[in-house]
């Protein structure tokens, strides 16, 4: 917790003092009249896998687009390494070290698998216009670093096989994984993902969460997930945010969660009677 | 017969070679559309801008010498130098960039997400200003422009061909050096945005907005460099038509030949652009020279457009362009 006195991170019981990697603290954000999120805190602890589930509509990817940059909360401050964030471009927050992925997936189709995983690692390359332009000295060194670090993601992700199509030609589960990839390219310490799983068959879905959880066990990355499938959360996740009308319902371990009352009443609905 | 033949195939090369001229004005369209979805009306007047700021900077010329002479009631018209057409390039093209810059700081950043049509509007306004602030800087006479191109009959050509078909093919020097340094502008940019980082953002922010957001592109940089290549690509065609035409504010008319060769390539494709100027180029001057004589003649003024319009009746994506599919 952040200590609103002294500013500065201790436990609650004074052992020992973690920092989370990411907190949101009384987020509020409006649009116009409608209120898409009520006054949520909840933090993301460094290497955990934290799902944010959900019934339709109820603010998850609009929180995750407050994270991204993408939207601006009216109230409320995110803090990330412990520092409380400006409001902020989505490019400025990509260069920070957080990567996401999109519901209805945002790739660049007319371009090949190679490429859209090429441009998640823009952000690492340093060399100046003009020496890219020439092509001199480092520039040809970055390009030739940084195509080693994507043949890795994709060998990891064991896309090989796809590596000059255009991905506007490729089957929706595999668009899904080069997006994935293209966030990973970046390195990032924080990856986002949308509804990762979401229009896939069963098959597809182990797939993707495997690779979900060999990120986070190879790279320990970070990673806060949406996702609609409960079996799905409930075995990848360590901590589990439930939202509902843009409030917080819950909060806690996928077992914790799964016995708490309010999250069952907004899953299941309650009888009226 | 065989003559008349022969000078068919003259009238195509010729034709040819005007094309590359369109191809030129229609590549900067086509740079900008892609990039951004912005249909950039002052592309010609970017051209004639360029081509007046490099005679003006060549000369020596005191930009807005009639302002200032008003105003202050001095005299004063030339610096007294010439400057070397290296140097004056060199400038210009700072200017450009310059020019690309203020457009995003003053016009674009202001209407992010704004209609197409909005957008497009803002550019005509552009194309005005940019017109009168040309006339006003560097004043509305029309210029020579000479940087050292080589101009006239190309001898060898016409040597040759006569001594093999008894025919000499008149070919301008000129037109020949236009369509090698058209064809080394698009390698280069096409190698530039294949293969640098720079040029990787560009497509991306081209195909996506979002996801070039995503991974950390800010589009405002982009779009600055977007229109500095196409300041530069408007500097090219303004050198070109200004050495073969003098620099004079009609120049900014051929941006309304560029439209049919957009139309006929498509408009978000950069080979499709080059094909447009070269068959419009190659055709009007064929039938110029075929059906001209029965018609009456001028049919250069509107064969590019009556051919435009056939496209958009069956095939409106253009030759290259991205099938427009919608889903119902």
């Amino acid at each position: 917790m952040l200590d609103d006195k002294t500013g500065e991170y201790a436990a609650e019981d004074g052992t020992e003092a973690v920092v989370p990697l990411m907190e949101m603290r009384n987020i509020v954000l409006r649009f116009g009249g409608v209120v898409a999120i009520r006054d949520i805190s909840f933090d993301i602890r460094e290497g955990e896998i934290r799902a944010i589930i959900g019934p339709n509509g109820a603010g998850k990817s609009s929180l995750l687009n407050v994270i991204s940059g993408f939207y601006h909360p009216q109230e409320g401050v995110v803090i990330f390494r412990g520092r409380e964030r400006a409001p902020m471009k989505p490019y400025q927050v990509a260069r920070q070290g957080i990567a996401r992925t999109f519901q209805n997936i945002a790739l660049f189709h007319g371009m090949t698998v190679l490429d859209n995983v090429m441009t998640g690692r823009l952000t690492r390359m340093k060399s100046s216009m003009a020496a890219q332009a020439l092509w001199i000295g480092s520039a040809e060194r970055e390009e030739i670093e940084n195509r080693g670090k994507v043949e890795e993601i994709i060998d990891f992700l064991n896309i090989q096989h796809i590596r000059k199509v255009p991905v506007g030609r490729l089957p929706y589960g595999l668009k899904k994984r080069v997006e994935l990839a293209r966030a990973l390219a970046a390195e990032p310490e924080l990856l986002l993902l949308d509804e990762p799983m979401a229009g896939m068959n069963v098959e597809e879905k182990e797939d993707m969460s495997r690779f979900i959880l060999d990120v986070n066990d190879e790279f320990g990355t970070t990673i806060a997930l949406i996702e609609h499938d409960m079996g799905v959360v409930m075995d990848l996740s360590d901590r589990v945010v439930v939202m509902d009308y843009g409030r917080k319902i819950g909060d806690g371990t996928p077992d914790e969660v799964r016995n708490n009352q309010d999250v069952i009443d907004a899953y299941l609905g309650v009888g009226h009677d | 017969m065989f003559e008349q033949f022969l000078f068919a195939v003259e009238v195509a090369l010729n034709g040819f070679m005007a094309g590359v001229m369109y191809s030129l004005v229609a590549l900067g369209f086509v740079l900008i559309f892609k990039a951004s979805g912005i249909f950039n009306y002052a592309q010609g007047v970017m051209a004639l801008f360029a081509a007046l700021t490099l005679v003006g900077l060549m000369d020596g010329q005191v930009p807005f010498a009639h302002l200032i002479n008003a105003v202050l009631g001095t005299e004063a018209h030339h610096f007294g130098w010439h400057l070397p057409a290296v140097l004056a390039i060199l400038f210009t093209m700072a200017i450009m960039v310059a020019f690309a810059w203020a457009v995003n700081e003053l016009i674009l950043k202001h209407l992010v997400n704004q209609e197409p049509i909005i957008l497009f509007m803002a550019t005509i306004g552009l194309a005005y200003f940019l017109e009168g602030f040309g006339d006003l800087m560097w004043g509305a006479d029309i210029k020579k422009l000479d940087v050292g191109l080589p101009q006239g009959i190309n001898g060898w050509i016409d040597e040759t061909t006569f001594n093999a078909f008894g025919y000499g093919f008149f070919i301008d020097n000129l037109d020949i050096v236009a369509t090698v340094i058209a064809a080394v502008l698009v390698t280069v940019l096409v190698l530039f945005s294949q293969y640098t980082k720079q040029g990787r953002a560009l497509r991306a922010v081209a195909d996506d907005h979002q996801a070039a957001l995503s991974v950390g592109i800010s589009l405002n940089s982009i779009w600055v460099l977007v229109w500095s290549i196409a300041g530069f690509v408007a500097l090219v065609a303004g050198v070109m038509w200004g050495a073969k035409s003098g620099v004079q504010f009609s120049l900014s008319l051929i941006a309304l030949k560029a439209l049919p060769v957009l139309m006929l390539g498509g408009f978000t494709s950069i080979p499709g652009a080059i094909v447009g100027g070269l068959i419009i180029g190659v055709g009007e001057k064929l039938f110029e020279f075929l059906a001209g004589p029965a018609l009456g003649g001028a049919t250069e003024n509107w064969f590019a457009f009556v051919l435009a319009l056939v496209f958009l009746v069956f095939r409106p994506q253009g030759l290259f362009g991205e099938k427009i599919i919608e889903r119902v």
